[in-house]
This record gives structure tokens, C-alpha cells and sequence, in this order.
């Protein structure tokens, strides 16, 4: 792990490190309180696993930083800069931070290869033979450039998946938000989208990752956050959260998920 | 060769009754249903000889020789030339169909918008499409082609009938392929939006690129079937005094007291639609085996 390690008990952190910092971030979809005061702070380099049952509010948090979600109170900062404020262009923000969905979302009607390019030509403008080369070259980091002709639906979900990764890096984010993204594989396809992941950690991405797979937060985390109700119940690293959990709700969770057989 | 053929013998095995019932493949079925479409056409024509006034039907509507002047036409005799006619459905429906994709998109568009500066210009078209879709077509053509003229305004008032008879099948039809547009658009999930603007692209690069694409594919074929439609009623704006097909062949059956001219009509009406019918067939048949071999999305 290149990644600087955050320092313990999250304390200050400098503020050229700090990635992402969310304070007290409220969202509610009609009556339906989804978040209830969101803070945490990701450093750069660091690998955040976010735990919790369905419906706790991993993806809506991920999609409201991505400013996917507009959000009803708090506040949330990209390097230092706000980017929940009035004014903000949403669509600037978003160049700087990739997010991969669980249901893949590759667009069907284009090849593998245009997938990964429509967003550097048409957003960074970048022209179309430099961004097919840049292309080709994380097709082919990735185990994928021989799908770069295909479409979408010729491909199994794994490499869908895989795809809609390599999609979101082509524009080189600072930051990568993973929402469940080996929850709609079949178990046999999950290690191949890991192994991507893991990759990406290893490089020094910084990334928040929303998982079910809690053997897989354990290994890559450098501090897991587990979720219930809209709020952060407890946050750790993965050996102390998964061995010693403090709260009550932490510990009810995780004996769910041995029962379960998921850890 | 029709489409409950059997496509392999095998495929029947399974269930006692079949194999019997098709023994013999695909031949012995091309067989059955030639032999059938033959015993069918047959009783229909027989039927129809045997009908008291058939002769004098088949002269007033079949008459070879009226229905060869019809299609040649004859100025010095009073009557044009249904063959030559046609050419204005054409022509008329080829403007119609490129200006009717363009408006309706339009009108599509602004209805699925959800900005609050579009609410004024958003109410308007959903009036427009209420109110075309409502009012019959040949009212519509009355309204442009007598009405225009009358207000003895610069341009608007000058233009020839079928000028006003396209503008009537433009304004009528964009109503309805707004709303075939607009179901395309609908058709398009929205975690396609959420991909593409979590890319940075923006509302309308995303549109452009992603949404419009997906959505149109979805709605070639009715928006093809609104077209064959179109094609019969250019036929409409006959009522103009335009000399379309259906005009010449009323200007025929007047002058000569047989109706054979307005069957040539028919016959060069099938000849347009009948092709584009086969055609978005095809389409169809192509688009249901591609989602059924299309495996996750």
C-alpha cells in the first residue's frame, strides 16, 4: 500500500492531504431521511470501506458526493474546495471523481472502446486518435483489449464491470467512489473486479468503496465505516472494526454477516 | 414461406403431438400454406364472380382500359394523369417526413425538460399536442388551406395549396411522433443519465450522445408505422384542389363516369407503403432477436 496511512483516531490531518472531507451532510429523498449527518474526512492515497446493511445509505452518500444527488444540508469539500455550495459547476467536480455502479451502466449502444472515450473527447476535448491510444493502453492493463470492439451486452458481467472502471479512469480521477460493484456478479466473476480494485489501491487511488464483500474490505481497507440509518456508527481500521467492534449495532451487523457465511 | 413455420423439426420432438403435425421440415410447411393462400384467394374471387352485379363491378373498378388512361391521363380530354400525380405524395411526403422528424423532436424535447425557465414554452407544446392529436387531419388541412390565404398576409397568405397541405400534415403528425419520441425517451433508463453526467458530461452532451441514440432505436418502428400512415393521407390534401393521385383519379371518374382511376390510385399507394411495411417488420424481427440474444445489461 502506497498510501499514507490516516493518522490514528482521526485527528488533523494537513490539509493538502485531505481528499474529500464531508461535514454534517443531510439528505432526504421526500419524508425519507436517508442521511442524518454525514462527517468524515478521506485522506489522499487512503482506501475507505464503507459496511452496512441495504437501505443504510452507502449509495446515496456516494452519489451525493458525486453530486449526483443534490444534497439538503452539510457541506462537502473536494482538495480543500467546496463543492456542495451554490454555483458549483457539477459538471468541473465530476471530471475529478469517477464512480462505478453496481449495475455496470455501460452505455449498449457503443463499443467497449467508445464507452472509455466519449468522455475525455467530448468533455476534455481530448482528440479522438490520443484518447483511442490512452484507451487501448487501460484496456490492455486491464486484461480487456481484446473486447475493445465488442459491445457491452457481448461481454459477461465481470468484464462488463471492468469496463465501466477502466471508463471511469480514462478520465483520470483524484478520487474513484465504487458503489457495490461485485454485487450484481455472479460469484465466480467477483475476484476478476477485485483484483481491478486492488490494483487501483495498490497505485495509490483514493477511493471509497461501498461493499458487501467483508473479507475483501478487511484486505484492501486502510479504515472501514460502518453505516446504519443514514449515520456513521463506528469507524476503524478493518482489524480493529472487524475483531473488536465497540458499539452494539457495529457488533449485531457483523455477527449477521458470519451467519450469513459472508465473512 | 410464412412465419409459423417451424423452424427446425427437432424443436417439436419433445411434445407427442408435433412431430406429426410438421413431419416433413420446412418444405412440406411451404407446401401447406401455398396450397391454403391458393384455396383462400380462390373462394374469395369465387365469391366475387358469382356476386349479381359482378360484371358491372369489374367494369366500373377493374376496367383495363380505364384504368390505363387514368394512369396516362389526358389533358385535352379534361383528366390527368394519376401516374404522374403521385409524384406530388412523394414529394410531399418526403418534406413532410424530414420537417415532422425535426419538430417533433422539438416539441419531445421541451415536454421532457425539466428546467423551470422552459415552464411557459413547456405548457405550449403539451397544448399543441393536445390539440392536434384532438382535431381531425382534414379539418387541420381546411383551417391552413382556406384560412392562410384569407388573411392576406406577406408570404404566409401566398404560397400554393400544397405548400398549406404540407405544412397541415407537419403540424398534425408532429403531435403524434412527439409522443412516440417521448416514449423512446422515457425508454432510456436513467442510471444511463447518472453514467454519463458522473463522466462530466453535460445535459446535452449527454443527451446527444447517449440518451437520443437508445431512445431513437427503440422507436423505429412506430415511428415508421406513423409513417406509412402519413404516406396514404398526403392524400388528404387532394381536398385542396391539389392534384395528388386521389385527386387526379376523382377528376377521372367525373370526366368518364368510371371509377377504375381511383384503383390505380390504390395499387400506386400500395406500391409505396407496402415496401416500408415489410421493411419495419424486419426491424421489429431484427430487434426482438437481438434482445433475445443480448444477455445482461
Amino acid at each position: 500500500m502506497i498510501g499514507a496511512p490516516a493518522p490514528a483516531g482521526g485527528g488533523p490531518v494537513p490539509v493538502s492531504s485531505e481528499a474529500l472531507r464531508i461535514d454534517d451532510l443531510h439528505k432526504s429523498f421526500d419524508s425519507n431521511e436517508v442521511l442524518r449527518g454525514i462527517t468524515m474526512s478521506v485522506a489522499a492515497h487512503e482506501v475507505i470501506c464503507l459496511i452496512g446493511a441495504s437501505g443504510s445509505g452507502k449509495s446515496t452518500l456516494l452519489r451525493c458526493i458525486n453530486l449526483l444527488e443534490p444534497i439538503n444540508a452539510g457541506r462537502i469539500s473536494l482538495f480543500g474546495h467546496d463543492i456542495s455550495g451554490p454555483g458549483v459547476d457539477a459538471n468541473l467536480v465530476r471530471r475529478q471523481i469517477g464512480i462505478v455502479f453496481q449495475s455496470f451502466n455501460l452505455f449498449p449502444h457503443m463499443t467497449v472502446l467508445r464507452n472509455v472515450t466519449i468522455a475525455p473527447t467530448k468533455v476534455l476535448r481530448t482528440p479522438a486518435a490520443q484518447a483511442a491510444d490512452e484507451a487501448r493502453a487501460l484496456l490492455d492493463r486491464f486484461g480487456l483489449i481484446d473486447k475493445a470492439d465488442e459491445y457491452p451486452d457481448r461481454l459477461s458481467g465481470g468484464q462488463q464491470q471492468r469496463v465501466a472502471i477502466v471508463r471511469a479512469l480514462a478520465m483520470q480521477p483524484q478520487l474513484m467512489l465504487l458503489d457495490e460493484v461485485t454485487s450484481a456478479l455472479d460469484p465466480e466473476l467477483v475476484a476478476e473486479v477485485l483484483e481491478v480494485i486492488t490494483e487501483l489501491a495498490a497505485g495509490g487511488m483514493t477511493m471509497l468503496i461501498a461493499t458487501h464483500e467483508m473479507g475483501f474490505a478487511r484486505d484492501i481497507a486502510d479504515r472501514v465505516c460502518f453505516l446504519e440509518e443514514g449515520r456513521i456508527i463506528e469507524e476503524a481500521p478493518p482489524a480493529e472494526l472487524f475483531t473488536n467492534p465497540q458499539d452494539d449495532r457495529t457488533r449485531r451487523f457483523l455477527r449477521r454477516i458470519v451467519e450469513a457465511k459472508r465473512l | 414461406m410464412d412465419a409459423n413455420s417451424p423452424v427446425s423439426p427437432g424443436s417439436f420432438a419433445a411434445t407427442g403431438r408435433g412431430p406429426r403435425l410438421f413431419s416433413g421440415g420446412g418444405t412440406r410447411a411451404t407446401v401447406i400454406s401455398s396450397v391454403s393462400t391458393i384455396v383462400v384467394l380462390g373462394i374469395l374471387v369465387v365469391i366475387f364472380l358469382l356476386a349479381p352485379g359482378a360484371r358491372a363491378f369489374e367494369h366500373t373498378f377493374f376496367s383495363p382500359t380505364d384504368m390505363w388512361r387514368s394512369f396516362i391521363g389526358n389533358p385535352r380530354k379534361g383528366y390527368y394523369s394519376v401516374g404522374a400525380a403521385i409524384w406530388l405524395n412523394i414529394r410531399m411526403f418526403l418534406v413532410a417526413e424530414v420537417l415532422i422528424l425535426a419538430l417533433a423532436l422539438f416539441v419531445a424535447l421541451i415536454r421532457q425538460s425539466a428546467s423551470p425557465a422552459l415552464f411557459p414554452i413547456r405548457i405550449l407544446t403539451t397544448g399543441y399536442v393536445d390539440f392536434f392529436r384532438g382535431v381531425p387531419l382534414i379539418l387541420v388541412i381546411f383551417a391552413l388551406g382556406f384560412g392562410l390565404p384569407a388573411l392576406n398576409l406577406p408570404v404566409v397568405s401566398s404560397q400554393s395549396d400544397a405548400v398549406y397541405g404540407v405544412a397541415a400534415l407537419v403540424l398534425s403528425y408532429s403531435a403524434y411522433v412527439s409522443e412516440v419520441y417521448r416514449a423512446g425517451l422515457n425508454s432510456v433508463h436513467r442510471s444511463q443519465v447518472s453514467a454519463a453526467r458522473s463522466l462530466g458530461l453535460s445535459h446535452g452532451t449527454a443527451l446527444r450522445f447517449v440518451v437520443l441514440p437508445q431512445a431513437v432505436r427503440n422507436v423505429i418502428p412506430p415511428l415508421l408505422n406513423d409513417f406509412i400512415s402519413l404516406q396514404k393521407d398526403t392524400a388528404l390534401v387532394g381536398t385542396l384542389g391539389v392534384i395528388e393521385a386521389n385527386k387526379a383519379a376523382g377528376i377521372y371518374s367525373a370526366t368518364v363516369f368510371n371509377f377504375s382511376s381511383f384503383t390505380v390510385a390504390a395499387i400506386l399507394f400500395l406500391i409505396l407503403t407496402i415496401p416500408l411495411a415489410r421493411f419495419t417488420d424486419r426491424l421489429i424481427e431484427r430487434d426482438r432477436r437481438r434482445r433475445l440474444a443480448g444477455g445482461t445489461r
